[in-house]
């Protein structure tokens, strides 16, 4: 009885969340649209959609002004060591947490995330007068290190509630066939977490590929990321909105997929589980 | 006996990620908390000596403190109704049959995986731009005079950028959160004669509720600390100073760095408000 009417308002729907999604998604559309036209075509009045002339120079330019290769290979160098790195830190604490729960690992638990909710702006000065004594100012070790604790509460806690549902019959079996602690670990345990740990590093490449206070505070021509070579474009000579575009474009292109791989996971993972 | 071993080596396994995390915190805070104290000016003389509570009193008292804390709850909270409403509907949109959800989906959220440089700059200049800008041509083409989006309508603007930014989140988690909802319940409710709006208001939104408070203390967080957005956007002026920008300004750029940290300890403090219901609620979800 109810199906009769199903037909039409699916469609409404359809066309409904089309239209919202397109609406959603349009700016990003426009950046991509734009960084294909000729500069004067960028700010043509009254503005071309489709129909411009289709080029690559802004790419060309962009590639050959700014050094671009130089902030892409700083952004994947900070972004991926960051992850890699939280993640080894992570997978022992989150193990232990998971398999050997003890009366305190709720607490500790809670403690991470609570250090998550730092604002970097009250500890801003010490780490950057930390940065000068040691010698990490505009260095990417340096920021692989702030962005790497930054994002290791969402790392254990991540890697926890993957590790969590690994049924601890079979670690017990191990053990009765004696496997050592790290033989469990190596052997039984990692291979099983494999696509936890896998969503985690996608997640925190994420976060960490677009974190733009520490990147933009920490770093000046050495080891600036894509974040702050977006920002020098802020103070704009002449016409820019081609070549802005092209530079916008390469630099979330990378992260839009994988992105959009990783939607399932971002909801756990930002929430710390509280919305699963 | 095996436990005992494995209890010591779960306690050893877990030491870096404590010990560095400790590290990460109560290093810097100590060092903010004791510049507070301090008259400490890097560029003009350094420490200056002791000065109690001085600061504390300098930072609450100066003439850009109040505005800044009405800025932060503007953006905040406009941000957060404007999120958290279209999150809604979006959430209930998306949760319809259609074709392609899994397509619209991924438009949806985009918008969370683009770098705060990025957005800010696109919005800036291709969309709020008052002679080249997308929204100016609009605006010409209605017969209207263009908007100075970013001085004459800082606030909005800047409301604007943020909460396109985090719409997908939100989105994306009342989705999750109403996928939960029993169908069969929402049917029942219909046979019943309950209308649309009943049903919203009766089941969907109450099912929602813990959702919702999520997304609010999740954003909430973040939105009081976003940073990139204004910096490369109006760097401050034009009334979109927030409090974390205030305390960036005092320490980088005039580097006041006992006043600075002073406002610090403020920020924190106010995190830390907003951190523990969600450390409750989360806590409460958490059965280790």
């Amino acid at each position: 009885m109810a199906r009769s009417i199903a037909p039409r308002r699916k469609a409404i729907n359809t066309l409904l969340a089309w239209s919202v999604g397109f609406l959603i998604f349009f700016p990003i559309l426009w950046t991509i649209l734009t960084s294909f036209k000729t500069e004067a075509a960028a700010i043509a009045n009254p503005p071309v959609f489709i129909g411009f002339d289709w080029t690559l120079e802004n790419y060309q330019a962009v590639m050959e002004r700014s050094n671009y290769s130089r902030f892409l290979w700083n952004s994947i160098v900070i972004a991926g060591g960051s992850t890699v790195l939280g993640i080894l830190i992570a997978i022992p604490a989150a193990w232990s947490m998971a398999f050997v729960p003890s009366k305190r690992t709720k607490d500790i638990l809670l403690w991470m995330l609570s250090t998550k909710m730092l604002p970097a702006v009250g500890v801003l000065y010490p780490i950057y007068l930390l940065f000068i004594k040691f010698g990490m100012l505009d260095t990417k070790i340096g920021l692989m290190i702030v962005l790497m604790l930054i994002n290791l509460p969402i790392i254990v806690w991540m890697l926890y509630t993957y590790f969590k549902e690994i049924p601890g019959e079979i670690l017990e079996a191990a053990r009765m066939d004696g496997a050592t602690l790290r033989e469990e670990v190596i052997y039984i345990l990692t291979p099983m977490a494999i696509p936890g740990i896998a969503s985690t590093l996608l997640l925190n490449v994420i976060l960490a590929w677009n974190e733009a206070f520490w990147t933009l505070n920490l770093t000046a021509a050495k080891a600036a990321p894509l974040t702050a070579f977006i920002a020098s474009y802020s103070s704009p000579e002449g016409l820019f909105y081609a070549k802005l575009s092209a530079a916008s474009t390469m630099a979330i292109a990378p992260i839009l997929i994988l992105g959009w791989f990783s939607q399932k996971q971002l909801v756990s993972g930002l929430t710390f589980g509280a919305v699963k | 006996m095996a436990t005992q071993h494995s209890r010591s080596s779960a306690r050893l396994m877990m030491a870096p990620a404590v010990v560095l995390l400790l590290g990460w915190m109560l290093v810097p805070l100590t060092m903010t908390l004791y510049f507070s104290f301090k008259k400490y000016l890097p560029l003009r003389g350094g420490d200056l000596g002791w000065v109690g509570f001085d600061n504390y009193a300098r930072f609450l008292t100066s003439s850009a403190f109040w505005p800044s804390v009405q800025t932060t709850l503007v953006i905040v909270g406009g941000v957060l109704a404007i999120t958290v409403v279209l999150g809604i509907f979006l959430a209930i949109l998306l949760n319809q049959p259609m074709w392609g959800q899994g397509m619209v989906r991924i438009l949806v959220i985009a918008p969370f995986f683009v770098m705060p440089t990025v957005s800010a700059l696109v919005w800036k200049n291709m969309f709020m731009d008052p002679n080249y800008g997308l929204l100016a041509h609009l605006w010409k083409l209605f017969g209207a005079t263009p908007v100075e989006w970013l001085s004459q309508a800082s606030l909005p603007s800047i409301i604007m950028i943020v909460s396109w930014q985090w719409l997908p989140f939100a989105t994306l988690i009342l989705l999750t959160a109403i996928q939960s909802l029993d169908s069969e319940q929402l049917e029942a409710a219909e046979m019943d004669g309950a209308l649309a709006h009943k049903r919203f208001a009766y089941i969907t939104l109450p099912h929602l509720g813990r959702a919702i408070t999520v997304v609010i203390l999740i954003q909430t967080i973040f939105l009081l600390s976003i940073f990139a957005e204004i910096f490369v956007t109006t760097g401050g002026a034009f009334g979109t100073k927030t409090l974390s920008y205030l305390i960036f300004q005092r320490v980088l750029e005039s580097q006041n760095v006992g006043l600075g940290s002073a406002g610090g300890v403020y920020a924190i403090i106010l995190a830390n408000i907003v951190a523990y219901f969600l450390v409750r609620i989360v806590g409460k979800n958490l059965d280790a």
